[in-house]
């Protein structure tokens, strides 16, 4: 174990902090009364671990792949667990975003949640506190526990605080998340009982046979492509979507569905690379219907909500993309991706919590015209969709483009097949500004009314529409700044992920052609169908 | 042959930004948010004035501002071929500055301040696509063209503006992310950069052992990904964004968008392909037959039209195509009357789309068959327009002549009797639907409802505000007929090289 590692050497255990900052931060809020203390709490103690989170990128060391600012300390000595902590240049990129779009979703929800605040603040801080622990532990009991620990919070969000729909919402949630994590817990279980060992880094490097592989990648591949959620597990992701609070949708988009991602990039490829290898043609396969299905369907949604959620779909769909082109430009592309995901779908769903606080619905029809009324609500909603569709100089762009770029240099046909999805986003988005902005395409209209400059009468269905408050304008300026910064300048993000993705590529090139032998038995069957998907894979590749 | 690095030639590009940030600024203030617009012009101007003379010497200027990846960053390369679109269509927008004022007030238009914010962004993305030092960079300013023109051909937000405005963004955006995107990256990977070549017209930056099949889809997806080129079968936006106010079809839709559709295609055509790949690969042939059908066709299709806007709009998707006719053919002759021609076109048709402006806001008409008579009332505006007609059959002494000259000398080049033959077909064409309009206005009978109607219709002074712009663009039309040795000089410095 310790030669994967990097210790702490900060003077201050800083990943521990990040973990009990928040749970600390939660247990305090149970002592606290009156709204605006506890609105004000959340905020303090969300604000607080961003900046006890950013020496992780000031202080990251860009020449090494192992985990750095470890802590190991002893658990269970019986069963050789220990509570082990750290993170490379992957999981360090998603434990900040974490704890960047943690105090957007309390200011989000300022105004948007009017009753049990106390109990608010405390599931949200839960809720970080556990997120950042899946990007930061390095065991894989570790793992399992903060996975499960996240969803009985989420299902409370969505649960309790959520729209008309939600038992239906939320339980819909909880079943399929546990239906992939029960297969998790055999795999993790299975992987002690063949290795004897809980460590991820060890586990990582530990070479199994193929037919194993093959049980390891389709039980850990289920959980996680429900999580991100892949084609034709996705549909628990618009009920979620649509019946969460803000904060929950933000959440959501924002940060569980990267563990979908994160979970392919730390269990499937570097434990089973054969498999990875065989499998690789169908999950590329599954990721273009994803992007072609999630695009076709956002493009007939009528509620804003539904439409964002298909579109994360869509998005995902580029993410395992580029994760399973198994090459450096595709996975850096998908890292990029989750990132940019993060921040774009993240605003346009705060976007959409400020409209449904001023009308009270999320339809698209009963939100039209609002370019006149809301002129600076509008100029950010454009900026993000213009970023969702990945327009050139903002984030998406670049994350795209470095998938595509991935594609196009291994598989010409997987490239042009996924280009429909680009064009469906430009699209379904500029359909949604279109509607949004200036009207229903039916036009009420008129022409040649009068006036000089822009106070004339929109003729819209509200006339008493505010534009953003301050509040609502800094939530969104501070995604603004990431929109154009990555989208232009995007080297501070690659760098960091560069050698950790450059060794994960290594790993996985050498591990597939490096199959130990294995007494095939009674796994002859699954190895036959593994020869076959093999086949097919040739067949494709030509 | 000197580059100079500066930041000096972004400044271009930050001009009219900074106007529309001004504009909005003083939104409520018409005057003063008109200065801003035609300051914004003039200083356009004469930064690229201000960066002649070296270009001219045969040097060059250039600017890396952030860098995505390697080999794909927003840089910017000032050229003789970028200096030539840039200088014309920010030349063109100062007098465009003029004549909206003219055409807004005199309509009583809604939503100025909107307009000018647009309108200023738009040419800024034009000069920013004039200074790409590659394709992304190319990219990224042809796709704010395409936005920020949206709400100006929705200007009117009715029903007809509303469909237009969507077919057009439909095109625009389904094209460059369809075929566009997928060229740019196909060929990164073959080429390991997107930077433009600046040694000449005569190689590419591919590498020599590309595969035929690889360059063949590249190019043929960056010919139909420019869709502001209006080649057919994509040109069909073009005439749908006529739904827009005049000056915007008159500087956006004959200058600067569709410029930017043409610019951008010779630019990859030359130097990201190079001609010596075009020609090996008989790919420059292919593109000049291609064309020549959009030349032919849209002429044909312009003389059905009886609206005066529209019969313009087919004028000129016909006319674009000559631009890269001349440049698939790949000679020193082609090249140079190609590119010569989208100064001379933009002089020439932006006069004709100011009249078609002007006398809708003096007279109200748009259908030509009303125009009888018209020459009498609005004599400036209609010789105006018949000398731009000539420049567009390709007379002498009008510019249009010069770019006719050197096409025809290319097919002679190439001993291509059929291309010469569509230059001569298309010319015929071309006097076809222009020579009526003209004769008509001053030798036609009014109709009925102008009965008893006389008088000059251009002596109110907003008017007089759209009639002078168009007096100087086509009297400049003549004066590029005479001398076109600034831009032949211009052009020389890309193609000797």
């Amino acid at each position: 174990m310790e030669q994967y590692l990097i210790h702490n050497h900060l003077g201050y255990p800083i990943l521990s902090v990040l973990l009990c900052l928040p749970l600390a931060g939660a247990v305090v809020t149970l002592f606290l009364r009156g709204d605006t203390v506890l609105k004000t709490w959340g905020l303090l103690v969300t604000v607080a671990t961003a900046a006890a989170s950013l020496p992780l990128y000031s202080r990251f060391d860009l020449h090494t792949a192992k985990y750095q600012f470890a802590e190991v300390y002893q658990w269970f000595p019986f069963l050789k667990l220990e509570y082990a902590v750290g993170v490379d240049g992957i999981s360090v990129l998603l434990v900040l975003l974490t704890t960047f779009v943690m105090p957007l979703c309390i200011l989000c929800s300022w105004s948007y949640i009017q009753e049990r605040f106390k109990e608010f603040i405390f599931v949200i801080l839960v809720m970080e506190a556990s997120m950042i622990g899946v990007f930061i532990c390095l065991n894989t009991v570790l793992f399992y526990i903060f996975w499960e620990a996240m969803l009985i919070p989420m299902y409370l969000l969505i649960a309790v605080w959520g729209g008309p729909r939600k038992d239906y919402a939320s339980i819909k949630f909880f079943l399929y998340t546990l239906l992939g994590s029960v297969f998790l817990l055999v795999a993790i279980i299975s992987l002690y009982v063949k290795t004897g060992t809980f460590a991820i880094p060890e586990l990582m490097t530990h070479r199994f046979g193929y037919a194993y592989q093959m049980w390891l990648f389709l039980a850990c591949a289920l959980a996680f492509a429900i999580k991100i959620p892949m084609f034709p597990l996705h549909t628990w992701l618009p009920a979620a979507h649509v019946e969460a609070p803000t904060a929950g949708s933000v959440i959501l988009a924002s940060i569980l569905l990267k563990m979908g991602g994160y979970g392919f990039l730390r269990f499937c490829l570097p434990m089973a690379p054969a498999a990875t290898l065989t499998c690789m043609p169908y999950l590329l396969a599954l990721s273009i219907m994803s992007i072609i299905f999630g695009g076709y369907l956002a493009l007939g949604q009528s509620d804003i909500k539904k439409l964002i959620a298909y579109s994360s779909v869509g998005h995902m769909g580029f993410v395992t993309l580029g994760i399973f082109l198994l090459n450096v430009q595709g996975i850096k592309g998908a890292m990029l991706q989750m990132i940019n995901h993060g921040i774009t779908t993240g605003a346009l769903f705060i976007c959409i919590g400020i409209i449904y606080e001023r009308t009270h619905s999320r339809e698209i029809a009963d939100n039209s015209k609002l370019g006149m009324m809301m002129p600076i609500y509008v100029t950010f909603l454009g900026i993000f969709s213009l970023s969702s569709f990945a327009f050139p100089g903002t984030n998406s762009f670049v994350g795209e483009l470095l998938v595509l770029l991935g594609a196009f240099s291994k598989y010409k046909l997987v490239g042009f097949l996924a280009i429909p999805g680009a064009v469906l986003a430009a699209a379904y988005m500029l359909r949604l500004l279109q509607k949004m902005v200036w009207s229903d395409s039916d036009g009420h209209g008129h022409h040649h009314d009068g006036g000089h400059g822009h106070g004339d009468d929109a003729g819209g269905h509200h006339h008493d529409l505010k534009d953003l408050n301050l509040r609502e304008f800094v939530t969104l300026a501070f995604l603004t700044v990431f929109v154009f910064w990555i989208g232009l300048h995007p080297a501070p993000v690659l760098r960091i992920m560069d050698t950790s993705v450059g060794h994960l590529v290594e790993q996985l090139h050498h591990g597939m052609q490096h199959v130990p032998a294995e007494h095939h038995g009674h796994h002859a069957l699954l190895h036959q169908v593994g020869e076959w998907f093999a086949q097919v894979r040739i067949f494709f590749a030509s | 042959m000197e580059t100079i690095i500066t930041s000096k030639i972004l400044l271009t590009c930050a001009i009219p930004l900074v106007s529309a940030l001004l504009i909005m600024a003083s939104g409520s203030r018409p005057n003063l948010r008109e200065t801003w617009s035609i300051a914004g012009a003039g200083l356009t101007f004469l930064s690229v004035v201000n960066v002649l003379p070296h270009i001219l010497a045969g040097g060059s200027y250039e600017c890396v501002l952030f860098t995505l990846y390697p080999g794909i960053s927003v840089k910017f390369h000032l050229d003789g071929l970028g200096i030539l679109f840039a200088g014309t269509a920010s030349f063109l927008w100062i007098l465009a500055g003029f004549y909206c004022i003219g055409y807004m007030r005199g309509l009583n238009e809604h939503a100025q301040t909107r307009f000018y914010v647009c309108y200023a962004v738009s040419v800024g993305g034009a000069m920013g696509a004039a200074f790409a030092g590659n394709l992304f960079t190319l990219y990224l300013f042809y796709e704010i063209v395409s936005i920020f023109t949206y709400p100006l051909v929705a200007h009117h937000q009715d029903a007809e503006g509303y469909e237009g405005a969507r077919k057009y963004i439909i095109y625009l955006m389904f094209t460059s992310k369809a075929f566009l995107l997928p060229a740019m990256i196909l060929i990164y990977v073959q080429c390991g950069t997107l930077d433009f070549c600046y040694n000449g017209i005569v190689n590419g930056i591919f590498p020599t052992e590309t595969s035929r099949w690889l360059v063949t889809v590249s190019y043929l997806l960056c010919l139909f990904g420019f869709a502001k080129a209006g080649i057919m079968p994509l040109h069909s936006w073009l005439p749908s964004a006529m739904v827009a106010p005049t000056p915007v079809s008159a500087l956006l839709h004959a200058v600067v968008v569709v410029k930017v559709g043409v610019f951008s295609t010779c630019r990859v055509m030359l130097s990201i392909f190079g001609t010596k790949l075009l020609h090996d690969y008989g790919l420059g042939l292919f593109t000049a037959y291609f064309v020549s059908f959009t030349i032919v066709v849209a002429s044909i299709i312009a003389l059905t039209k009886t609206n005066l806007k529209a019969r313009l709009a087919y004028s000129t998707i016909s006319q674009l195509s000559y631009i890269i006719l001349g440049v698939a053919m790949l000679t020193p002759n082609g090249v140079t009357g190609g590119l010569i021609h989208i100064v001379n076109h933009a002089f020439s048709k932006i006069t004709l789309f100011f009249a078609a402006g002007a006398i809708f806001v003096a007279s109200g008409k748009k259908d030509i068959n009303e125009m009888g008579g018209l020459g009498h009332r609005m004599p400036l505006t209609m010789l105006a327009f018949g000398i731009a007609s000539l420049s567009m059959i390709g007379a002498p002494p009008v510019s249009g002549f010069v770019t006719k000259w050197f096409l025809a000398l290319a097919t002679m080049d190439l001993h291509n009797t059929l291309l010469l033959v569509v230059l001569l077909v298309s010319s015929l064409l071309n006097a076809g639907y222009f020579v009526p309009i003209f004769l008509q206005s001053f030798y036609g009978t009014p109709p009925a409802a102008d009965a008893g109607q006389t008088g000059s219709l251009e002596r109110s002074p907003l008017v007089m505000l759209m009639v002078v712009p168009l007096c100087i663009t086509s009297l400049l039309s003549v004066l590029f007929g005479l001398y076109p040795d600034l831009f032949l000089r211009i052009i020389n410095l890309m193609v000797g090289a």
